[in-house]
């Protein structure tokens, strides 16, 4: 189950199984990954920051539930919320069905350079492949 | 610690489960998406594998004697050779030891079908009780044998597609009945609100049966499923709705208890003496959200706790059941803790859906 093997190269990665991925216009989007997804199942319940909102890196800021289960989102970095994916309100099976394409919000970090102290694709597989054990 | 496996363990894994370990057994929470397969069952067929459930066999002169005394609903209305009911087993304080299914054969058999985290402490009581009251008993606990409940509105008709020689035995079945066919036990019941079956059957015949059944259309069910299927038809789960420590009375089940015959059963006298200041009743929360379990409820005649709570797949939104104290009223509104915010519910009757339609 834990195969995630297609891993876009172009993001980054958190331990807490978020990707970010850097635009041209200095934001961030965050979502969840397909490692994530696969382990909640089917998404029922989207709740996402307010945007304006001042997040702190790791800090508890949107709700994923599932049929099954609840899981809380952190913020990769530290800034500002700029944008959130409502469309996810209405459907949040968008996550399960293409999660990298179902972002759930946009971030102006407060300095550029954190999000390259993430995790790459490399260093995430393996700790998913880690956890898988 | 080694998870217990039941018989159709290879077939599961075989079609793509996601295995769970749930309460000691190597179970299929599902096969891929939970939603798709509570719809499965609500406007089709599906299949579970519920072998770790327990099957115990009480033998013996005195049996019906004895149970009358044992369970907290009446065997007496059991009279017909086939027949089912819905008990509690209660301690002595009238905590719930466990919820089971009784099926009356004949006055020398009767079989009780009891939840698999419970089965072990459960047999140890009858036994304690029976060593008492009715030492001639034997109790036997059927290791031996599988259960699959087929379910439904198209399950009827998929059962006789795979199993053509139990039609003409099985077709007229009422619920809460059952009957015998050659080595299979097929009980007209469930734990999804649907028209259904629970078949018992030796475990070397499970494998081959699962197979007959999937190739008849009857896709496999997991668990995941299985506990959105009972919470919507309002049927409690033990270790969650009730407990121990908590009697029936207070779990929705008042129903299932007889307090009007002259028949004293164990749990009896403390029924009748404990005051009743909770009960269960459903809710419909009001915004987005899900219910969960334990989340605390506020009402204006006191706090209580959800027991239940889920996202219905059928009403679209979460329902949940939950325990409050006794003046709150039917279509009262309460407030719901969800993590940092206040939610509104309302208090409704349950169940919530039955034969595939909502009924909120």
């Amino acid at each position: 189950m834990s195969n995630s093997n297609n891993l876009p190269g172009n993001l980054k990665y958190t331990a807490s199984h978020e990707w970010v991925k850097k635009e041209t216009d200095g934001t961030i989007t965050v979502g969840i990954t397909q490692h994530a997804q696969e382990l909640l199942g089917d998404m029922v319940f989207v709740e996402n920051p307010a945007v304006g909102r001042q997040l702190k890196a790791k800090e508890e800021c949107a709700v994923v539930e599932s049929v099954k289960a609840a899981a809380d989102i952190y913020a990769p970095v530290t800034g500002v919320v700029v944008g959130v994916n409502s469309e996810l309100g209405d459907a949040p099976e968008k996550i399960n069905a293409d999660p990298y394409s179902a972002w759930m919000f946009k971030m102006k970090p407060d300095n550029a350079a954190d999000t390259d102290t993430l995790m790459d694709a490399a260093a995430y597989q393996t700790l998913v492949d880690s956890e898988a054990h | 610690m080694t998870l217990e496996q039941t018989p159709l363990n290879a077939a599961h894994r075989a079609m793509g489960a996601k295995m769970v370990d749930f309460g000691g057994w190597d179970m299929p929470l599902h096969y891929g998406s939970q939603l798709d397969e509570h719809h499965q069952v609500r406007r089709d067929a599906g299949m579970f594998d519920v072998s770790h459930m327990r099957v115990v066999d009480m033998r013996g002169e005195g049996v019906r004697d004895f149970l009358r005394y044992l369970l907290a609903n009446n065997v007496d209305k059991l009279q017909s050779s086939g027949k089912a009911l819905y008990s509690c087993l209660l301690r002595p304080d009238g905590g719930v030891i466990d919820d089971l299914i009784v099926y009356f054969m004949d006055e020398m058999w009767f079989r009780i079908v009891v939840n698999a985290g419970t089965a072990d402490k459960d047999i140890a009581w009858m036994i304690e009780q029976a060593t008492i009251r009715a030492p001639q008993l034997q109790i036997t606990s059927r290791n031996d044998l599988a259960m699959i409940a087929v379910q439904g509105p198209n399950a009827a008709a998929k059962l006789w597609q795979a199993l053509p020689e139990a039609q003409k035995l099985a077709e007229g079945l009422k619920p809460f009945n059952a009957v015998e066919c050659n080595s299979m036990f097929i009980a007209r019941t469930g734990y999804t609100g649907e028209d259904g079956f629970e078949i018992i059957l030796p475990a070397t015949a499970a494998p081959s049966f699962w197979q007959t059944l999937n190739n008849a259309g009857v896709k496999p069910i997991g668990l995941g499923a299985r506990d959105t299927l009972r919470l919507e038809a309002g049927m409690n789960l033990y270790g969650h709705d009730m407990d121990e420590t908590i009697n029936p009375l207070e779990a929705g089940l008042a129903w299932t208890v007889d307090l009007v015959s002259e028949r004293d059963f164990i749990g009896k006298a403390a029924l009748v003496t404990k005051p009743k200041t909770r009960k269960l009743v459903g809710l419909v929360l009001q915004d987005r959200g899900v219910l969960r379990d334990h989340q605390v409820v506020h009402s204006d005649h006191g706090d209580g706790e959800i027991t239940s709570g889920s996202f219905s797949p059928t009403l679209n939104q979460s329902i949940a059941l939950a325990r409050i104290p006794s003046a709150v009223q039917i279509g009262d509104m309460v407030q719901v803790a969800i993590r940092d915010k206040m939610l509104a519910a309302k208090v409704v009757k349950y169940p919530f859906v039955r034969n595939g339609k909502g009924l909120i």
